[in-house]
């Protein structure tokens, strides 16, 4: 009996690493959303700041968007959050998901470090987050003129992410007709 | 050139870690002294190429060699070479060349120093950290060469992340490798004690020091790392519960979880088997740590090299090494000799419920950090884990360790009395008691849970001070020598555990009152913010050396001041960074960040964090407080074979 309790170690540590071992298999940098090919769920968010418009997903359709999920407590979006303001200024149109805190963190944030966003909406329960299945902040999904997700781009757009991957696939939902 | 004699050496320091693996654990299977013998000389000489490879690569960030891909990748000419030489372990390849350093000389250290150890301890210990050291030079130079050349060179490199251009940035990952490959050091002496199948005091007062000489940078490299991320990210979070920075918390609970009970197993010789176990898991976890957040199994924004090849390897190092020793424990550990026997009160029953506490949070931490991964393997569902789990989780179990921290170096060895305890702590219990009426007819009821940390923190403090104050009172006859023959280790149990006060003081502070305001301030104009009265003086640009920054000037009048602040945005070739200005003083910070231009202003937060700096001054004074015990005499002078009778101890509660 006692012989049993110096292997549950072991086992609990087999156990763990054959979780690693099937985390490993999937590629995080290509997370392939079940979502793809899909209509956004439906979700309403709260506006950031009281008296404004809030973020539903019935308006993003009509041109090809991005929506982008962060939140003030997210080291990396601060990293993340030039390069929106670079694309805001380009023109492309970028909605915002504040994803998991009160809108008045995220209203904050928007107006210390700039606001890229066309529109933004508050997601303080995180449901919208999970019908869309975020993992985590920062990430953007690419949405097409018929309100599809196209792409999922989990974690920072870095200049890289951009030129190489959603710049070109962005011109390609704009051709679309 | 020099890259090419880096990967030589590297090459034949890979060599050297096979002899280093394979000839001292030969050897003291078989007796044979020459073996041992070699072992130690592969350990002294691996060490040398290491080290001769870490400065051909830094070699090659200072001459700027952009043929050097890794060099081209994280460094151009415009940048400081501070932060060009700091560039040497800002990268993955990097980084892991500045671990197997790391290691190398650990095991460089315990072949030198460890003349004193039973023979074939030495040999095993160096062959276990030999077998790290050829795992980890393999994953260097087969999956992550640090030396491959570029064909054409460019002319100039790209730039290194400016946010991690900066002096905190600089000490912060080598003192945390310090941290993590240090445990590798407890780990072998486990796996060897294991191999050897027999565990004494000699072997704790041997492990001790070893566990201290990594908890002291793990604890100091933590504090650095929260400081910087407060100044740097730019919006005044000290912790973020992120997957990186748990990384690091967790070896550092389960060390210090560790350090308690090895001091058990050194006085007692009891609590055998649950240190060699401790000593596994805190290495393991030290891996896990430093590696799954670059392997891509945890969905991390933060994975630096998202590489399956490199995640597989690093998979397979952390199962055969962490996977090896728990079968070994399995098999061995049975057999190991019990130690004494102690009533529930005691220091040992003390020492046994801090380790529970600390593991508890240890595995709480694991579960918060990894659950997204296993909940997505049950189901379909995608689940992030944010600060509200911990808040939830974390804390309720961190508070009562807190308050029992105290009572333990006040509890007797094997027994104790419930009414001679209480009657120990009363000094910092009034004391405690005190804090709380005053900071509740301050504060009033609605502050009643910042009251009760203010409490806690004195309580702490209080505590720490009260373990070598009483042993003074009692020698108090002869002060001066009371105060002489002081052992160091009990200063540093004092100064660590105070620290650990000073620590809940800042939390508490920061957490219950901060307060903080957004504006868009136009030259000249001045606003009122918690007692201070802030004025934008002026907005300008100026030029860093790889960077352009617009300053804003702010003037502040008022507690405290009056002083003037300039807070910077920093545009980089490829990025822009805030940073912040801040007043620090003992009893709050200012903290001022400015925004985007708006409307000829600029958008300014500012921030009230009342006593914010005493969670790095308690970080910083615990690991001083490590650096003082492991000054002792007793550590210093290593394992006698047998200790000399001891003069008997001037007092009666052994505080330690």
């Amino acid at each position: 009996m006692r012989r049993l309790l110096f292997l549950l170690p072991v086992a609990v540590f087999l156990a763990v690493i054959a979780g690693f071992m099937a985390g490993l298999r999937h590629d995080p940098s290509v997370l392939p959303s079940m979502l793809i090919g899909k209509p956004l769920p439906t979700f309403a968010l709260a506006p950031m700041r009281p008296g404004e418009q809030g973020l539903a997903s019935a308006e993003l359709t009509g041109e090809p968007v991005m929506v982008n999920v962060f939140a003030s407590w997210c080291a990396v979006c601060k990293e993340e959050h030039p390069m929106l303001m670079a694309l805001r200024s380009q023109g492309v149109k970028i909605v915002g998901l504040d994803w998991r805190e009160d809108a008045g963190a995220g209203a904050r944030w928007l107006e210390a470090n700039g606001d890229p966003y066309v529109r933004a909406g508050n997601d303080a329960s995180g449901r919208a987050g999970i019908d869309m299945g975020v993992s985590g902040a920062p990430e953007t999904f690419i949405v097409d003129r018929q309100g599809r997700v196209r792409y999922r781009q989990v974690g920072e757009i870095t200049p890289e992410v951009w030129s190489q991957t959603l710049a070109p696939l962005m011109a390609r939902l704009r051709a679309e007709s | 050139m020099t890259a090419e004699v880096g990967q030589f050496a590297l090459i034949l320091a890979f060599l050297l870690a096979i002899t280093q693996a394979a000839a001292p654990l030969w050897g003291a299977q078989r007796g044979e002294p020459v073996l041992m013998a070699l072992g130690r000389a592969a350990a002294l000489l691996q060490a040398g190429f290491v080290v001769l490879a870490f400065v051909c690569l830094a070699a090659s960030y200072v001459a700027c060699d952009f043929s050097v891909a890794l060099v081209a990748e994280h460094s151009n000419s415009q940048q400081p070479l501070a932060y060009r030489i700091a560039a040497t372990w800002g990268s993955h390849e990097g980084s892991m060349l500045l671990w197997v350093l790391i290691l190398a000389i650990y095991g460089a250290g315990v072949a030198w120093f460890g003349s004193s150890l039973r023979e074939t301890l030495q040999a095993r210990v160096l062959g276990v950290q030999g077998l790290i050291g050829v795992a980890f030079l393999g994953f260097l130079i087969f999956t992550s060469n640090p030396f491959l050349r570029l064909s054409p060179a460019p002319l100039e490199g790209t730039e290194l992340n400016p946010l991690l251009q900066d002096p905190g940035l600089v000490s912060h990952p080598p003192l945390l490798y310090l941290g993590y490959v240090g445990f590798s050091t407890a780990f072998a002496f486990a796996v060897a004690a294991l191999i050897e199948g027999r565990v004494d005091a000699a072997w704790a007062r041997w492990v001790r020091p070893w566990v201290l000489a990594a908890w002291i940078p793990l604890t100091a490299g933590i504090t650095l790392g929260s400081l910087w991320a407060y100044y740097e990210l730019g919006w005044g979070g000290w912790w973020f519960w992120d997957p990186v920075e748990n990384a690091s918390l967790m070896p550092w609970l389960l060390g210090t979880a560790l350090l308690h009970s090895a001091l058990v197993l050194e006085r007692r010789g009891a609590l055998v088997s649950w240190t060699i176990l401790l000593c596994i898991l805190t290495f393991s976890l030290s891996l896990i740590g430093t590696f799954l957040v670059r392997s891509g199994i945890l969905t991390s924004v933060h994975a630096f090299a998202v590489d399956p090849q490199r995640g597989i390897y690093i998979l397979g190092i952390i199962a055969v090494t962490t996977g090896a020793a728990l079968c070994l424990y399995a098999w061995r550990a049975p057999a190991l000799r019990t130690g004494a026997l102690f009533a529930p009160l005691s220091r040992e029953g003390g020492v046994t419920l801090n380790n529970l506490f600390l593991t508890a949070l240890a595995a709480t931490v694991f579960l918060g950090t990894f659950s997204p991964v296993f909940i997505e393997l049950l189901g379909k569902d995608k689940i992030s884990v944010g600060p509200p789990y911990y808040a939830r989780t974390f804390a309720p179990l961190a508070i009562p360790l807190l308050a029992l921290v105290v009572f333990g170096p006040m509890l007797n060895w094997k027994r104790d009395r419930v009414t001679a305890v209480l009657k120990r702590v009363r000094i910092p219990a009034g004391l405690a008691a005190a804090a709380l009426l005053v900071a509740l007819v301050t504060v009033g009821w609605k502050g009643a849970i910042a009251a009760a940390g203010l409490a806690l923190a004195a309580w702490l403090v209080a505590g720490g001070v009260a373990i070598p104050a009483r042993r003074w009172w009692a020698g108090r006859a002869d002060l001066a020598r009371s105060l002489r023959t002081t052992p160091r280790g009990i200063l540093g149990l004092s100064i660590s555990h105070a620290g650990l006060g000073l620590l809940v003081l800042g939390i508490t502070g920061v957490t219950a009152w901060h307060s903080d305001k957004v504006l868009t301030m136009h030259p000249g104009e001045q606003t009122a913010f918690a007692g201070r009265t802030i004025t934008l003086d002026s907005v300008g640009l100026a030029d860093g050396p790889n960077y352009q920054a617009r300053q804003s000037r702010f003037a502040i009048a008022g507690r405290g001041g009056p002083y003037e602040l300039i807070a910077e945005r920093r545009a980089y070739a490829t990025s822009q960074t805030t940073e912040a200005a801040i007043h620090v003083s003992p009893l709050g910070n200012l903290y001022i960040s400015s925004g985007d231009e708006q409307d000829g202003g600029v958008v300014v937060r500012l921030w009230d964090h009342p006593l914010v700096v005493w969670i790095w001054i308690g970080g910083f004074v615990m690991a001083f407080g490590g650096l003082v015990s492991l000054s002792d005499r007793r550590l210093r002078l290593g394992a006698p074979a047998r200790a000399p009778a001891r003069i008997a101890d001037p007092v009666p509660a052994p505080a330690e």
